[in-house]
């Protein structure tokens, strides 16, 4: 593993005088999960009419003052430390002041000087396929929690903007990366990684689409080894796709640039999803002098040790811990723990499954974690797919296939038995007790029964039989394939093989 | 420090307050000689005092994650939000167009 | 029957309350006293209804046996700057004109639910921006006081009432109104109660919410009362204070009951007199009054010590930085969008719209503070003004500190000189800012500072002298204050000459 910026990465943009390096630091906009929003009581629900959910405050009248919501500062925290930072006791809320028609008060209630969040790190996993030859640790300067703007409509009428504040106050995590990034593989890699943390923590569903997560994509070039190159910032980029998409294209135009004999100009610009192309955004040029001074409607934040307390004992086991467990203490492939604990439905799903499959079976979880990863890895979705609306997610409880599994287990159905009964299941919702029995989906573990049928087969083939002593091993597997057949498929097969060595000696 | 026109102007432009050359030219002087007034706060030594925070010792509260407990506080009341805007359109507040 | 205007706030509730006169008859006198003094210019809006209609409640409960409330019955003036339901709240700004508040600020609410009905809305410095109410788009507020002419020449000069709660030192001096809301950032409270002979308390900061108040420099921002008495001040800010949960600067501590404790005996408090605060080019009649003040507190029973605040020079330069900074911002939001003034040239777009319409809705005064305010808070000056006049700042609240020491309450006067004629100090920003000199200290402290009437000086112009207390002691400042009422015997009033 290798921390930060001295990573050497072999991704480089091909000019036409060289290679160049990319540096990539990213600040995230996370919308921090609170049911109102940072300073006022307004609902933060996505969706809603325009305007409906502002409140005095949010809209600036005259004499409103902030109020901040604990639990958007206790999110916060709590991302924090699932980072890793430090804790900063004693923090402050600045003013951000510019003018624009989606910002009522004229100013953004932020975090400059004192952010709540300190330095903290975050891993993004090996990925030789995306070009990630090792772990990397990425270093994060701070997390400080501001409030989020309105929204501009423009298509609306022929000479005005219409402005909705629904938005505007809901509390944000901006968290900043430190410019350790090289190509957009481990840009992709980070947000990525960062989603599922905030989604583990519960302090942020995540929600790309819905504008929950929002990316700032700092971009610059190098020659591999010198100094940073001047950075452009692209705004609110809004999926892992788009933001690898603004790097390779602000890389390549900054290096087509240079070596046309230009320079980068330090500027805000926006992403086109439509063209995957950035241009330079007008409106916000002359705004860079913020002004930023405490807001002195706000009073110093200060947090106690029984606040942190809480917001430390209330924290999940996190993404990198879980699947090191599901490595070391459920004996799972790498591959499958890092598949298991990549979003928090998936591993949720699994454990709720594997505590109810180790139950049934009274075995300790390590012992059929296996089975219950395959279960739910590769052979559920494989049936789910197939059936596709046919399937009703809804019935694939965490019992009903716990009973398939342990049935599976003693033997009392095939694999192929199972898929069809998790089938039947899925398309019902029936028991998978009773499919398995009025489907005749079982199979025959009776020694009495399986015997007759392995008599039967071994008089009827007592050449292959003398074959077979004679040394023809492989015959075996005829004997076997018989007997099923004879069996119609339904005969535990292991007992079929215990019953075919022991008569054939 | 004396403040020439193009310094009022510059700031005038960051305050978004349209001026004219004579508003300028009479401006400039009386905002330098305000600002030739406060700069005798230098002489303070401070390398050992922090800013001020706080006026009165007070901690900041936090309130609790509840939607609308207070309806001068709370949402749901687009009516009043919009009553006393200059256009006010289909719920929006309505700006000249923007292009961003 | 008494003149009801003559009355002051225990007077009226007391005299409801013992059905002497119903609150009604009292609104109706008042609003014919605000009818009548269009002149003085004091009020932006009459709102006669309100008061006939808190009044007539305050009779019905009283007749129905119910518990009235501490100012049941008193019709008061509202500086405009606190924001009414249904009534136009506009800072003394073009840029507010017309705006009508969905929301009631927390203090008047306060007040109506104490039983107070509303007069008007008071005129006032344009965003309580200035020192003699001369910088309001509605025009000067005309003080009801005029100069003795002793040499003939200059009797009938208009006189600036102070600022910037103008409107509510005139109408209340005037008996208008028995008294009236005012705010205090610098001085806005204390400067106008003293050039019109009349009582006003800025409280401890956090003692009286912020919310709904206009704000103008919100780390200074304190409402009070001004009233003719030292008691009336007690009554009503009683009313008006208390923790209110949507200030997060609001203190949540129970409101002292100030009026059932005052006291006039000192006897064991030490009066701290600030050697800084004689300055040069200090009237001379005002010191005199200082001086008169020393010996009826020393009567009073308490012991008069010397003491220093040695950054008191200071205190005016970082106020002229903080203020204005916090203002830059606090004022942003005024920028025809949402309420309010808006400006749009034709093809203008947003920014040019921001411009046009902060170019026509702020005054002179306005517009000088908010450039200072952006100047100061610009890139590459933020800690050399800004951070360097909150450090001053911290040093000027240890110098109190340090002097809490020695004293328990500090005189001093509260302003430089007596009332000065309207367009005096108008050309010279800077010489009406130094008319605050005294007054700002304790705002930059957040400490609760009182004016009381001293005297008249030769011109026949009220005088008034300042008690500075620690934080949270109120009681402090007010038993002084009533100490030197009862012995200043201040009874002087204007002659009504409109």
């Amino acid at each position: 593993m290798v921390t930060g910026a001295e990573t050497m990465s072999t991704y480089r943009i091909q000019g036409a005088t060289g290679e160049w390096e990319v540096v990539i630091g990213l600040e995230v906009h996370a919308q921090v999960t609170s049911n109102a929003k940072l300073f006022s009581g307004a609902s933060t629900a996505f969706g809603a009419e325009p305007n409906t959910q502002v409140s005095l405050i949010d809209a600036a009248m005259p004499g409103m003052l902030p109020v901040p919501n604990r639990e958007c500062i206790r999110q916060a925290v709590r991302t924090g430390m699932a980072i890793e930072a430090e804790i900063n006791r004693w923090s402050r809320f600045d003013r951000k002041n510019y003018f624009y028609a989606d910002l009522p008060q004229g100013y953004q209630i932020s975090q400059l000087y004192h952010p709540l969040v300190g330095e903290g790190q975050l891993l993004i996993e090996a990925d030789e396929k995306a070009g990630i030859s090792q772990d990397k640790v990425i270093g994060i300067e701070r997390i400080h929690v501001e409030q989020d703007a309105g929204k501009l409509m423009h298509d609306q009428h022929p000479t005005m903007s219409y402005v909705d504040l629904n938005r505007c106050g809901v509390a944000l995590m901006e968290i900043v990366s430190r410019p350790d990034m090289r190509s957009p593989a481990e840009a992709g890699a980070y947000v990525r990684k960062l989603r599922t943390i905030l989604r583990y923590v519960g302090s942020c569903d995540g929600n790309m689409e819905e504008g929950s997560m929002r990316a700032d994509v700092n971009v610059s070039v190098r020659r591999p080894g010198e100094e940073f190159g001047t950075r452009t910032e692209t705004k609110n980029v809004n999926s892992v796709r788009f933001v690898m998409q603004t790097i390779e294209h602000e890389a390549r135009r900054q290096v087509d640039l240079i070596e046309d004999g230009g320079t980068v100009v330090q500027e805000t610009r926006l992403f086109d999803p439509n063209t995957g192309t950035t241009r330079s955004m007008r409106s916000k040029e002359d705004a860079h002098d913020y002004r930023y001074f405490p807001d002195p409607d706000l009073l110093p934040l200060e947090l106690d040790d029984a606040f942190l307390e809480e917001c430390r004992a209330s924290l999940p086991e996190l993404p990198d811990a879980k699947r090191a467990r599901y490595v070391g203490e459920l004996g799972l492939s790498d591959y499958n723990a890092a598949v298991l604990t990549a979003e928090v439905e998936t591993f949720a799903r699994f454990e709720t499954l594997l505590a109810e499959t180790a139950k049934r079976l009274g075995k300790g979880e390590k012992d059929v974690a296996t089975q219950v990863a395959n279960w739910s890895l590769s052979v559920a979705p494989g049936v789910m797919n197939a059936l596709g609306d046919e399937a009703n997610p809804a019935h694939a409880t965490a019992e009903a296939q716990a009973v398939i599994l342990q049935m599976q287990a003693a033997g009392e159905i095939s694999g192929g038995q199972a898929k069809e009964i998790f089938e039947i299941v899925l398309k019902t919702g029936r028991e998978p007790a009773e499919i398995a029995e009025t489907e005749g989906l079982k199979q025959q573990s009776d020694t009495g029964a399986i015997e007759a049928e392995i008599d039967k087969v071994l008089a009827a083939n007592a050449d292959k039989v003398e074959e077979y002593r004679g040394g023809k091993d492989k015959l075996f597997g005829f004997f076997v394939g018989q007997t099923m057949k004879a069996m119609q498929g339904k005969a535990n097969p292991a007992v079929v093989n215990e019953l075919l060595k022991a008569k054939l000696g | 420090m004396s403040v020439d026109q193009t310094t009022v102007a510059k700031i005038a432009s960051l305050a978004r307050i349209k001026m004219s050359e004579d508003e300028l030219a009479r401006m400039a002087p009386e905002l330098s000689q305000i600002l030739d007034w406060v700069e005798q706060l230098g002489e303070v030594d401070t390398s050992q005092v922090e800013p001020m925070t706080a006026v009165i010792p007070n901690t900041l509260r936090l309130r609790d994650d509840v939607i609308d407990a207070d309806p001068l506080t709370g949402g749901d009341r687009r009516d009043a939000v919009l009553a006393n805007a200059p256009a006010a359109e289909h719920g929006f507040f309505g700006v000249p167009k923007v292009i961003e | 029957m008494t003149e009801l205007t003559e009355l002051g706030v225990k007077a009226i509730r007391d005299g409801v309350a013992a059905g002497d006169f119903t609150a009604r008859e009292v609104a109706e006198a008042h609003n014919v006293a605000v009818a009548a003094a269009g002149e003085l210019n004091a009020f932006i809006v009459t709102t006669p209804d309100h008061a006939l209609a808190a009044a007539e409640k305050v009779d019905a409960d009283r007749a129905a046996g119910k518990q009235l409330g501490a100012m049941a019955g008193v019709p008061i003036g509202m500086k405009d700057l606190f924001a009414t339901q249904g009534v136009q709240t506009t800072a003394a700004s073009h840029i507010l004109e017309g705006f009508t508040p969905e929301y009631e600020s927390t203090v008047s609410q306060n007040l109506w639910n104490a039983g107070a009905g509303m007069l008007g809305k008071l005129n006032l410095d344009q965003f309580a921006m200035g020192s003699s109410n001369e910088t309001s788009y509605f025009g000067n507020v005309i003080s009801p006081w005029r100069r003795k002419g002793a040499d003939g020449f200059g009797g009938n000069a208009d006189l600036a009432p102070g600022g910037s709660s103008g409107g509510s030192s005139a109408v209340v001096a005037a008996r208008i109104a028995p008294a009236a809301t005012g705010t205090d950032t610098g001085g806005s409270i204390r400067q106008p109660a003293a050039f019109t002979g009349i009582c006003g308390i800025k409280p401890t900061y956090g003692r009286c919410s912020r919310w709904g108040v206009v704000a103008f420099a919100s780390s200074l921002d304190q409402a009070g009362p001004m009233a003719r008495s030292v008691e009336d001040c007690a009554i009503m800010l009683g009313a008006m204070a208390g923790f209110d949960p949507k200030d997060s600067t609001s203190l949540d501590l129970p409101v002292p009951e100030w009026e059932a404790n005052l006291s006039a005996d000192l006897r064991g408090k030490k009066v701290g007199i600030p050697k800084e605060y004689r300055m040069e080019g200090t009237d001379p009649e005002i010191l005199e009054s200082w001086e008169r003040g020393k010996e009826w507190l020393r009567d009073a029973g308490a012991e008069v010590v010397d003491i220093s605040l040695p950054h008191t020079k200071y205190a005016l330069p970082a106020y002229y930085i903080i203020a204005p900074a916090e203002a830059s911002s606090n004022l942003a939001r005024y920028d025809g969008v949402r309420y309010g003034l808006r400006e749009l040239p034709n093809g203008a777009g947003l920014q040019d719209m921001y411009a046009a319409t902060r170019a026509e809705g702020f005054g002179d005064e306005v517009k000088r503070r908010i450039l200072i305010g952006t100047y100061v808070l610009s890139a590459g000056f933020y800690d050399a003004y800004y951070n360097q006049a909150q450090r001053v700042r911290t040093l000027i609240a240890r110098d109190f500190e340090k002097a809490w020491a020695q004293c328990d309450v500090i005189l001093a006067p509260t302003t430089p000189t007596a009332a000065f004629a309207l367009g005096d100090k108008m050309d010279d920003p800077l010489a009406m800012y130094l008319n605050d000199v005294f007054a700002v200290p304790a705002s930059l402290a957040g400490l609760p500072a009182m004016s009381v009437p001293a005297m008249l000086n030769g011109e026949g112009l009220p005088l008034g002298l300042q008690l500075i207390g620690k934080a949270f002691d109120e009681q402090g400042v007010l038993n002084a204050g009533l100490a030197i009422q009862q012995r200043a015997g201040f009874d002087a009033k204007p002659e009504k000459w409109w």
